[in-house]
């Protein structure tokens, strides 16, 4: 098992925003965490980097109890993230945002940021450019481009279909599909159902802080209740 | 030719006031915090300079001992007083801050008096005048533009170039994603503290040689008239303190020289008043930008 979380829970003050929430990701598949705004994906994504710390519970990494290390010793250990919202640095250039990404590395990069061009190549034409001047669909790639430059063993994805045009989704998720045949584990959330249950091995489904369904993608996308609430169906 | 030594003038006020202004906004842009104990920390650093060479210590090592003892002092202030509250309301760690200012003014007049003393500025820079032309420079004056056009120049390429320069710009865009990039806040925010304090130490120097009277209170001062330059230039914008500074420096000058050097203090905090009413940004800050 590559991440195991049991039983955690997370407070913002005194509200309780995930409820005994466990579930576990297996090394080279992709797992995915559906749900309405509010549900707790997020929080939960998170609490994985270490910029929540849980009130209980504990995180598993590679069998490792990671539950109270710094979000840095997790980067180093293989854990990395395109948040919620991009989060690329504005002002700093697209080269700059790579190397932010690979901050902890001392080792030559050179060859990821190679890789990542080539995956996303719209990232090498603009990579002198600030990313503040870029579309949402860029920094949308530049968000996950500058996460595989830490080399991640897994990584969290957090609703990298948010705000952008149908193409542009399909090309991102497309990219998703490639990073996990390339061998990298993920843990992808997204508020479009659809399209996460097909790529996904394995899926759960969150509402308000709990995770109330789980199964394959393949099984959850014929439930009925996750037809009827997030399907459209 | 008086119109060009005035000029002389406000530009060597001007990088004092812009090295002090650089540590105000440095610290602003990483962590919101308006450090009202960062003019105190240059008076440290003056009684460091006043002590050592007091005690016989050769004036270039005890300028050196000036700049680590700033940097010292800073760092330690941020890891007792600021950073237990990294995570509390912006107005406690305001508060902080000035209560931080206070204990160094008192502290330093519980162990050395409230006198003003002698600055051994002449030690330092020699007092010679050296003639360009029909212009006449003081050494001080040269030194002091050379020595912080230099300093900015490396603080520039610092945070332009290297790793840890783009860690405090990622740091201070968006503290949360740089978390996420595996960056070490804390020492980042160390590092902010130390060469904002480094750069303060410089300007101590600089500005003790210019005007050389030494007491508890003379960081208050200077301190307040640094971040109007800040506040002048954009609060957190790097190129911003620096044109503040120099244009706090300018406008002090020019008063001093129309005949009103009593008013001088009334026009800077004009200038503050006037930025906030009607460009609260400042000259080249970047507004309250809203993340997309």
């Amino acid at each position: 098992m590559m991440l195991e979380v049991t039983d955690l829970n997370v407070y913002y003050g005194n509200i309780r925003a995930l409820k005994d929430v466990s579930f576990s990701v297996e090394e080279g598949e992709i797992m995915t965490l559906i749900g309405a705004n509010g549900a707790g994906k997020t929080t939960t994504l998170l609490t994985l980097s270490g910029l929540k710390k849980p009130q209980s519970g504990t995180i598993r990494f590679l069998g490792k109890d990671i539950t109270k290390t710094t979000p840095q010793s997790r980067v180093a250990m293989g854990i990395s993230q395109s948040p919620e919202g991009r989060r690329v640095f504005p002002g700093l250039t697209v080269l700059e945002n790579l190397e932010m990404g690979a901050y902890l590395r001392r080792d030559d990069f050179s060859g990821d940021m190679e890789k990542v061009f080539t995956y996303f190549p719209r990232l090498k034409e603009r990579k002198k450019q600030t990313a503040g001047t870029l579309s949402g669909g860029e920094q949308q790639m530049l968000a996950m481009g500058r996460a595989l430059m830490s080399r991640p063993k897994l990584m969290l994805l957090d609703e990298p279909s948010m705000g952008l045009s149908p193409l542009l989704v399909s090309e991102i998720f497309a990219i998703i599909q490639r990073l996990h045949e390339a061998g990298t584990t993920i843990l992808l959330v997204e508020q479009n159902a659809a399209l996460a249950l097909k790529l996904a091995h394995r899926a759960a489904v969150m509402e308000t802080g709990r995770i109330v369904l789980s199964g394959t993608g393949e099984e959850l996308s014929r439930s009925p209740e996750v037809q009827k609430a997030y399907l459209g169906g | 030719m008086l119109f060009l030594s005035q000029c002389i003038n406000g530009l060597q006020l001007g990088s004092i006031y812009a090295l002090v202004a650089l540590g105000y906004s440095m610290v602003y842009g990483i962590i919101r915090l308006l450090n009202f104990a960062h003019g105190d920390v240059i008076m440290i650093g003056a009684y460091i300079a006043l002590l050592t060479i007091g005690a016989g210590v050769n004036p270039a090592l005890a300028v050196v001992l000036t700049i680590f003892g700033c940097v010292f002092i800073s760092v330690l202030i941020e890891r007792v007083a600021y950073r237990p509250l990294r995570s509390a309301p912006r107005i406690s760690l305001l508060i902080t801050a000035i209560g931080v200012s206070l204990l160094l003014q008192n502290v330093t007049q519980l162990l050395f008096t409230a006198n003003t003393r002698p600055y051994p500025g002449s030690a330092i820079i020699p007092s010679k005048a050296l003639k360009l032309g029909g212009l006449s420079l003081s050494l001080t004056t040269i030194v002091t533009i050379l020595v912080s056009v230099g300093s900015m120049i490396a603080l520039h390429l610092l945070i332009q170039k290297t790793r840890m320069g783009k860690a405090m710009r990622a740091v201070s865009e968006d503290t949360g994603a740089a978390q996420l990039m595996g960056i070490d806040i804390n020492r980042v925010i160390s590092v902010t503290f130390a060469i904002g304090s480094a750069l303060a130490g410089i300007g101590s120097v600089l500005f003790c040689c210019r005007y050389p009277v030494v007491n508890p209170n003379i960081g208050s001062m200077l301190g307040l008239k640094a971040f109007v330059a800040a506040v002048l230039g954009g609060i957190g914008s790097i190129p911003g303190a620096v044109v503040g500074g120099f244009a706090i420096g300018f406008a002090e000058v020019l008063v001093t020289a129309l005949g009103f050097s009593a008013w001088t203090d009334a026009v800077v905090f004009a200038i503050l008043i006037l930025v906030l009413l009607f460009k609260p940004a400042g000259l080249l800050g970047r507004g309250v930008a809203e993340k997309v």
